[in-house]
């Protein structure tokens, strides 16, 4: 699907982009964060934390954080959570990453 | 609404240096929890802490101060929530957090009284507790964390195992059915029940912010993965497993009638509100009926003696 113009209301919108920040040490390594992300930022890193457990690492260009909160609520060692770091404005690279995101063709959802 | 939440003060400087080491205060829930008592003893892939942080998550969301709430909560891997909270807790005795949590309502109503307990402690050795303190209405918050098994003794089976599950007492499957939980604390008279699963943390922050907003008794049950100690005899896989499992097999019904939440081995768990009623609490009862006619020089003044 391809918008044609941006969206008339996109001014008033704006995207909030989010900072994750990760307690390595606390992490015991459950995955919740990883599996339920909405936007698939994060992924398991190849380093062990000083309990020997993989802790979460971002993924790709950290602007795919929107700050929703899901990760730090759902992580049972409060090992990560996500501060706001700007609303940014909406462009037509936006609504391009968002249509095509959750489409079947994005390879981050495919394996769910 | 103001906040009274308590720095971190160590007693000495190594305790300090440790709980700096151990990272406290970085996270923002981290004001809500006793320093230096984080990480937990929860399993890896264990959902009480999922439950805890939705906990912290709707007192926030409710901006209570550390005075404006109490937590009480009995013995099993459950009852570790008390000592982690940095608030007024109670850590009681096995399957006693009601007794104690019904004083502290009666003494102090202007309290939100949480309990939080597990299902062994609420239902096994405390299940007369509820049904009756159901039945008189008190004002407590009652969060029953579900994992179908006594996890800190070992796994053994309990009263919400359900038919046919394999734990360490019943290796060949467990020939009792479950207790359906919404459906007692229904019938015994709360007037709020709903039931989560760790998979819908928000809703479950919500649902536990809507219990602090009525006077009563509510029960709110939370199903929580247990992989080490009801995930692995049933082959359920690990915490993240369960989780999925939650996903696929849970269906939201708001409404819907407690007698249908019935939850079967490896079967659909059907989550929600399932009854949000009004009923005058104890307190009120007690106020109108025994203290207005004792005050009016009614019938039995005296006379108890
Ligand atoms: S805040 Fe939301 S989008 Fe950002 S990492 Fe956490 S779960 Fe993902
Ligand atoms: S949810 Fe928390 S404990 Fe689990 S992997 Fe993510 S950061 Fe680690
Ligand atoms: S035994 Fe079960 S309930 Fe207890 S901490 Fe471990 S996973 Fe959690």
């Amino acid at each position: 699907m391809k918008f044609w113009r941006l969206p008339l209301d996109s001014e008033v919108h704006s995207i909030p982009v989010g900072r994750v920040q990760i307690i390595e040490n606390r992490c015991k390594g459950c995955g919740f964060c990883i599996e339920f992300c909405p936007n698939a930022c994060l992924k398991e890193s190849k380093r062990f934390n000083a309990k020997g457990y993989h802790p979460p690492e971002l993924i790709f260009q950290a602007e795919d954080c929107v700050n929703c909160g899901l990760c730090s609520l759902i992580c049972p060692e409060f090992a990560i959570f996500t501060e706001l770091q700007e609303a940014k404005k909406i462009t037509e690279d936006d609504i391009r990453k968002v249509t095509t995101r959750y489409s079947r063709k994005d390879k981050r959802f495919a394996k769910r | 609404m103001k906040r009274r939440l308590r720095e971190l003060q160590p007693f000495d400087k190594e305790a300090e240096e440790r709980a700096i080491e151990l990272g406290h205060g970085l996270h923002p829930d981290d004001k809500y929890l006793k320093p230096g008592r984080i990480p937990h003893i929860w399993c890896p892939g264990c959902g009480l802490g999922v439950v805890l942080t939705c906990f912290i998550g709707a007192l926030r969301q409710k901006q209570f101060g550390v005075d404006e709430c109490a937590v009480v909560s009995g013995i099993g891997c459950t009852g570790r929530v008390a000592g982690y909270l940095d608030m007024d807790t109670y850590h009681t005795t096995h399957g006693r957090a009601i007794p104690f949590a019904t004083g502290l309502a009666l003494a102090k109503p202007d309290t939100h009284v949480a309990v939080f307990s597990g299902d062994g402690d609420l239902f096994a050795i405390g299940g007369n507790h509820l049904i009756h303190a159901a039945r008189r209405n008190v004002n407590l918050k009652v969060i029953c964390v579900n994992n179908f098994n006594f996890g800190m003794t070992g796994g053994q089976a309990g009263p919400t195992t359900p038919l046919d599950a394999k734990t360490s007492t019943t290796p060949l499957g467990n020939a009792e059915p479950g207790f359906n939980l919404p459906y007692l604390a229904h019938a015994s008279g709360a007037i709020y029940v709903a039931r989560w699963t760790t998979f819908h943390p928000r809703q479950l922050v919500h649902s536990i912010g809507e219990s602090f907003d009525r006077t009563g008794f509510t029960f709110i049950e939370v199903i929580a993965p247990c992989p080490t100690g009801y995930g692995r005899p049933n082959k359920l896989g690990s915490g993240l497993e369960e989780m999925r499992y939650y996903r696929d097999m849970s269906e939201i019904r708001y409404g819907a009638d407690p007698a249908d939440a019935e939850i079967k081995l490896r079967g659909k768990i059907l989550v929600g509100t399932f009854e949000a009623a009004d009923r005058p609490d104890f307190m009120e009862t007690y106020r109108t009926q025994v203290i207005a006619r004792a005050q009016a020089g009614g019938k039995g003044k005296g006379r108890a003696a």
